[in-house]
């Protein structure tokens, strides 16, 4: 229903200053070019976009994303003290982590959510600090490999589309870190 | 060189490698997961379509300079290029909607420009968060989300913030 709202906006927005500005000939114009970029865009990423999918589905029958969920154990433990103390939903939100990393995004959601239902036993519909941290978690990406963006950038004609790498981990960094420090300053000041 | 040249081919060799030291079938495993983008992207393509079509159309009345002029002493102020306040306002609400705006962005001013850079940083390192939420709380069947959408736009704002930081770190303007 949002984008309905959005969608309905933007093209009353653009008749209106169409109107305005004497460019109502460009604008349907436009409609019909902006359908047909659409498409070249997705032509022209759908190649890498695929490619690195293969890739990162090899990775994940490799047992590679096993190993990296490992790895998030002992953080994990620390960052959802309660939620961990259960088995599955450990394992689940340390796969759901990993798939992320690899970005594995079908993979990564029911993994995720099965954890967030675990988690939710019992709170009678209000989130849990911890569940709101999950939460937190996942909306804040954290990808090892930006490959949708690097293959935007290569139909684009970048010279080196993976070049954006450290800054795109630097940022992803900064961005979780400030998410969860939010989340722990809301828990202490929020007024239910 | 740059030492990103390495990324994609060690990638690449590598996983071969590790797949045919572990007796994986890899080559079906790929075709398998080149199968789940291709479905991926028939999935985006219509809301692409439809929404690279609505962004055409502000841009070519003249409403997107305007809204960007609107804005654009609050985002410099903070050091982030004003032409991409689309991106900022449609990221945290659709995925296929960010990845059209900044597919623009980056066929517009190039993909290896100041803003084609910082609209790329911006597009790898947030998600779709109202989507999200709604998808999980949904899930759980959580109605109370409390602090959990204040918190999460928190890692969006600095998100937006640290890619026009970071790739002014790496790349310069």
């Amino acid at each position: 229903m949002a984008l309905t709202c959005i969608w309905t906006g933007m093209v009353l927005l653009s008749v209106l200053f169409g109107i305005g500005n004497g460019t109502l000939d460009n604008v349907g114009q436009a409609a019909l070019e902006g359908a047909s970029s659409a498409l070249e865009l997705a032509l022209g990423m759908a190649g890498a976009v695929c490619l690195w999918s293969a890739v990162m589905e090899l990775m994940r029958q490799c047992g590679l994303a096993d190993s990296l969920s490992r790895i998030f154990r002992p953080l994990l433990r620390r960052l959802l003290p309660q939620g961990s103390r259960d088995k599955e939903t450990l394992s689940a939100v340390s796969a759901n982590v990993s798939a992320n990393l690899l970005g594995l995004g079908n993979a990564a959601t029911p993994l995720g959510i099965q954890a967030a239902q675990r988690m939710a036993a019992g709170c009678n519909g209000t989130a849990t600090d911890e569940l709101c941290r999950l939460v937190v978690l996942n909306t804040a990406s954290i990808q090892l490999l930006p490959t949708t963006v690097s293959g935007i950038r290569a139909a684009c004609g970048s010279a080196a589309p993976m070049d954006i790498l450290p800054a795109v981990w630097l940022t992803s960094l900064l961005s979780v870190t400030a998410g969860l420090a939010a989340a722990r300053l809301l828990q202490t000041i929020w007024r239910d | 060189m740059h030492i990103s040249s390495w990324v994609i081919p060690a990638v690449l060799a590598g996983t071969a490698l590790y797949a045919l030291l572990r007796r994986i079938d890899g080559y079906s495993a790929l075709t398998e997961g080149a199968m789940q983008g291709l479905t991926v992207m028939v999935k985006i393509l219509p809301s692409l379509i439809v929404l690279l079509s609505a962004t055409a159309m502000l841009r070519a009345s003249g409403a997107l300079q305007w809204l960007t002029e609107l804005l654009s002493p609050l985002l410099s102020t903070v050091g982030i290029p004003p032409e991409t306040m689309p991106l900022l306002l449609i990221r945290p609400i659709s995925g296929s909607g960010a990845l059209a705006v900044g597919g623009e962005l980056m066929a517009q001013y190039g993909p290896d420009s100041y803003i084609g850079r910082v609209a790329a940083v911006m597009l790898g390192s947030t998600e779709t968060t109202f989507y999200t939420v709604a998808v999980y709380f949904g899930a759980a069947n959580i109605r109370r989300t409390r602090y959990a959408i204040p918190a999460a736009l928190t890692a969006d704002a600095v998100g937006f913030l640290g890619a026009a930081m970071s790739v002014r770190l790496f790349f310069g303007t």
